[in-house]
């Protein structure tokens, strides 16, 4: 496990940023396009030389622009993936994720492939080992490129929107098989995304890139419930509570309030009941009462009230903080509604959501 | 007023029209094959010597082609440098030089007096009117077509396999081997056919620099045209004999390869 620093000034491309994942840590970039993150990339890759900077991964120093250091990117042992699995075309999806073992730790011929042999089995496509590549899905294709960066064993990988593209349920399998490999490798990756679901099930820390700066970062679920910046705005607002997995399709928060949601599909139907997930619901979904709503199907929960904050047609109003420390749960409701309920801070109120609103997903 | 495919009907008048300019001539001279004598005709101990030289030599400036062309294609495709953008057009000059001119200045360059030629010639090589300069004339004349070609396809293919298999450790020599030129491979193909036609068929470039001795530097194109001052039934049939060697190499080895081209191939 090794930390990375990366601090980065490419003027020609408006880059500037600092930088750092801690050893084993998933840190997620999420900025509008053009904002620099795969650019960020490419200096960690050594893709890109920065006008100023320094990118240090453990204990080796890969590009000092102080003292002309740029190691070269075969050196570097930085693995890359990208939107487009890029598969060599020419060989069969064993000799691919062999090449990433013999290029990356100088294996002979049979070491690699035996090597070649586990990653495939990780990534849940040993039976596509004879395949060639343009006889692969794109879901099944990206899961071979994660198995190929993987074998050439690199200190740091970045995934440069590995999940863009494939359709959900493929993108959700691909999720699963991401967590497990780098949350159990512990293994220091950077994740560039544009998904939700992406920096909610597999990132530690969040970073958000506008116009090449870094303009906020923080632990994920802090960064999500109380974005400071315009694009983390836009993720804004989601309700995240945390919880372990309880029976059937619910979550148990703080030992005994039971969430009940629908399941994503990393999360097996049955046995891992006691994981930890992590519940994500709209706060337009939520419906706010002064009185404990009865007979239907909904997760209701007695929250008071620290404040309210109109933000165009709608009033959001924002819960004190949960049990465990997380942001307080907010909910979007009419000005009008909010007038008839008489809603103010310190208030004790019911907030009450669909279990159809609310999904559950393997926390990080 | 479209058709199934899309296009206009009109347009098949003009497609027909350019068809058949291009096929009749073929069908003409075939047809003014004396076809009794054609086994003796093309059988000839000059014929013969000819068509062997000419697949010889042709074989070897592919050969050469091959060796420098894809190096060359791949600094074109990849550089970003103004030198190579200026480089460029200077290389596929010979594409559009008249090659009586492309003789004259192989001639100029490798010859006894020629810049390049008097040292060699201090050495005791001596290049112009041998093989050798068949074969140089031959290259000249076609390693443009397989340069032009393969930096096509290697800009179909673009760089980001380059970029992937060195993020996974490999080193550039590694990656030119193991990935760009297996990449290339069918765009090399396609351009190492071509270059083997364009040699096969060269004719000004090689009687100006290299002469028409029999044996030594007279290709069959060179016979052809001897043929044609005092035998024009045997000049025909060797034509129709160079006709089908071309034929036999295109569609053999790479009409479906010209057809794909590039990254195509591989898809």
């Amino acid at each position: 496990m090794s930390d990375v620093e990366l601090r980065a000034l490419v003027a020609g491309r408006g880059l500037d940023v600092d930088l750092a994942v801690a050893p084993g840590e998933v840190l997620a970039i999420l900025g509008p396009n053009g904002a620099g993150k795969s650019t960020a990339m490419h200096v960690v890759a050594g893709l890109v030389r920065p006008d100023e900077g320094l990118v240090r991964v453990g204990d080796r120093i890969l590009t000092d622009s102080s003292s002309g250091v740029h190691i070269a990117t075969s050196e570097r042992r930085v693995g890359l993936l990208m939107q487009d699995p890029l598969l060599f075309p020419h060989l069969s999806v064993a000799a691919n994720v062999a090449f990433g073992a013999r290029s990356g730790k100088r294996l002979g011929r049979k070491e690699s492939r035996e090597v070649a042999a586990h990653w495939l089995a990780e990534v849940e496509a040993s039976d596509l080992a004879d395949r060639k590549p343009r006889r692969l899905s794109g879901g099944q294709a990206q899961r071979v490129a994660l198995a190929r960066a993987l074998a050439a064993d690199p200190e740091v990988l970045l995934l440069d929107e590995p999940l863009t593209g494939l359709d959900v349920g493929v993108a959700a399998a691909m999720r699963a098989v991401l967590r497990r490999v780098l949350v159990r490798d512990g293994r220091s990756s950077v994740l560039v995304t544009h998904d939700l679901l992406d920096v909610v099930t597999l990132a530690d820390r969040v970073v958000v890139l506008e116009a090449g700066r870094v303009v906020e970062s923080g632990p994920t679920a802090t960064v999500l419930a109380t974005p400071r910046s315009a694009f983390g705005a836009r993720f804004a607002g989601i309700n995240l509570v945390s919880g372990l997995l309880g029976d059937g399709p619910t979550l148990v928060a703080d030992g005994h309030r039971v969430w009940h949601g629908s399941l994503d599909a990393d999360l097996p139907p049955d046995g891992s009941t006691g994981v930890a997930v992590v519940a994500t619901f709209h706060p337009s979904s939520v419906a706010v009462y002064r009185d404990e709503p009865h007979g239907s199907p909904r997760n209701t929960v007695e929250v008071v009230i620290a404040e309210l904050d109109g933000r165009g047609p709608s009033i959001r109003v924002r819960a004190e903080r949960q049990f465990d420390g997380s942001p307080g749960l907010a909910a979007d409701i009419t000005a009008e509604s909010a007038t008839d309920l008489r809603l103010g801070p310190g208030q004790r109120v019911f907030f009450s959501v669909k279990s159809r609103e609310v999904s559950i997903h393997r926390a990080r | 007023m479209t058709s199934s495919g899309g296009l206009p009907r009109w347009i098949y008048v003009p497609a027909a029209l350019g068809a058949a300019f291009v096929v009749l001539p073929l069908v003409a001279m075939a047809a003014r094959v004396d076809w009794s004598r054609f086994w003796s005709l093309i059988t000839s101990d000059s014929s013969t010597t000819a068509l062997e030289l000419s697949v010889k030599t042709a074989a070897a400036s592919t050969a050469l082609c091959v060796v420098f062309g894809v190096p060359m294609a791949m600094t074109l495709a990849r550089s970003h440098s103004r030198v190579i953008r200026w480089v460029r057009p200077l290389i596929l000059l010979p594409l559009v030089l008249p090659p009586v001119v492309g003789g004259i200045a192989l001639l100029y360059a490798f010859g006894r007096l020629g810049l390049l030629g008097r040292y060699l010639d201090a050495a005791g090589i001596q290049i112009a009117f041998s093989t050798t300069a068949v074969v140089l004339a031959q290259t000249f004349v076609s390693l443009p077509f397989l340069v032009i070609a393969l930096e096509g396809a290697a800009r179909t293919v673009g760089a980001d396999f380059e970029v992937v298999a060195a993020t996974l450790g490999a080193r550039p020599t590694a990656v030119w081997w193991r990935v760009t030129v297996p990449l290339l491979a069918p765009g090399l193909a396609s351009g190492a056919v071509l270059a083997f036609a364009r040699a096969l068929g060269e004719f000004g470039a090689t009687l100006t620099f290299a002469g028409s001795r029999e044996g030594v530097t007279r290709t069959l194109p060179l016979e052809i045209y001897l043929q044609r001052e005092v035998d024009a039934d045997a000049a025909v049939a060797l034509s129709v004999l160079l006709v089908a060697v071309a034929a036999v190499v295109v569609i053999g080895l790479g009409s479906r390869r010209i057809k794909v081209g590039g990254a195509g191939g591989w898809q």
